[in-house]
């Protein structure tokens, strides 16, 4: 096994389970804090694909402001006791088995594809760095980029409009 | 690495998270799983276009760049739309002292 496979799998196995752990926590501050675990093995796997200002963004947007901003809100609303109310075990056995076997439907649907001989270049490749995606971000995609400034904007003043007190 | 793995991979996050929609009944928990459906899909479009690349290098040195702008984009937009989100679920605390969405099943009151 290669280094690579090695980094694969272990990141792999770490991402569900902490994404697992994320489901299946009782308290909110530890659901966010698996949530960021997932986050970070996610940004390794975009480093292992060479991806390095997506695994950086990922990072930095990710697990730096959004799950910040999530544990102020739970923070805020004192929600760090287990305050959810634990009734009605069979709906949570009824959503389990939905999610499973709305994995098994892409699992018997993405099993016979033709994909044999595709590969993922891992561990090489210069399109994730940030010269290339610039150039390119900068020459193509000059009208959405400046739309998602607009876009930004409305959210900051939605958000601002609907977080005042009346 | 074949393909399949990333997608076998970003399969499973992505059930995780549509069982952790279907599950749990705090709010924030709610669109803490949209975030980790959000990213399972964005792990598989950077498997996409690396793969493109792989595969479409010698014709265009360039190829597969869009798959991961738009991841970029992803970003963005989820980002937007998290404010709101939790802007909304601020709220909605404020008026019924709940984040329980059993409670929210009525638009009046």
């Amino acid at each position: 096994m290669s280094p690579t496979q090695i980094l694969f799998w272990s990141l792999s196995v770490l991402a569900l389970f902490s994404a697992i752990m994320m489901v299946a926590s009782k308290n909110p501050i530890h659901s966010v804090l698996w949530l960021i675990a997932v986050f970070f093995s996610i940004s390794g796997h975009y480093i292992l694909l060479n991806a390095q200002f997506l695994a950086i963004v990922n990072l930095i947007v990710y697990a730096g402001a959004i799950m910040v901003l999530f544990l102020f809100v739970i923070m805020l609303m004192n929600l760090n006791a287990d305050t959810e109310p634990q009734k009605n075990k069979w709906l949570k056995i009824a959503g389990v088995i939905a999610g499973g076997a709305l994995l098994l439907v892409f699992v018997a649907a993405l099993k016979n594809a033709d994909l044999k001989n595709q590969i993922a270049q891992v561990n090489g490749g210069n399109i994730g760095l940030i010269s290339n995606l610039g150039l390119s971000l900068f020459h193509d995609y000059v009208i959405p980029f400046e739309i998602s400034s607009i876009l930004f904007l409305s959210a900051m003043v939605g958000a601002v409009v609907i977080g005042k007190r009346e | 690495m074949p393909i399949n793995y990333y997608i076998f991979l970003s399969v499973a996050l992505f059930c995780i998270g549509v069982a952790g929609v279907l599950t749990r009944r705090n709010a924030i928990i709610i669109f803490m799983c949209v975030e980790l459906m959000l990213n399972a899909v964005n792990l598989l479009l950077v498997a996409f276009s690396k793969m493109h690349h792989v595969a479409l290098y010698k014709i265009n040195p360039e190829a597969g760049i869009n798959g991961q702008i738009f991841v970029f984009f992803i970003m963005v937009v989820a980002a937007a739309e998290v404010s709101v989100g939790l802007a909304i679920i601020v709220m909605m605390y404020r008026n019924t002292h709940s984040v329980d969405v059993n409670f929210l099943n009525r638009l009046k009151h």
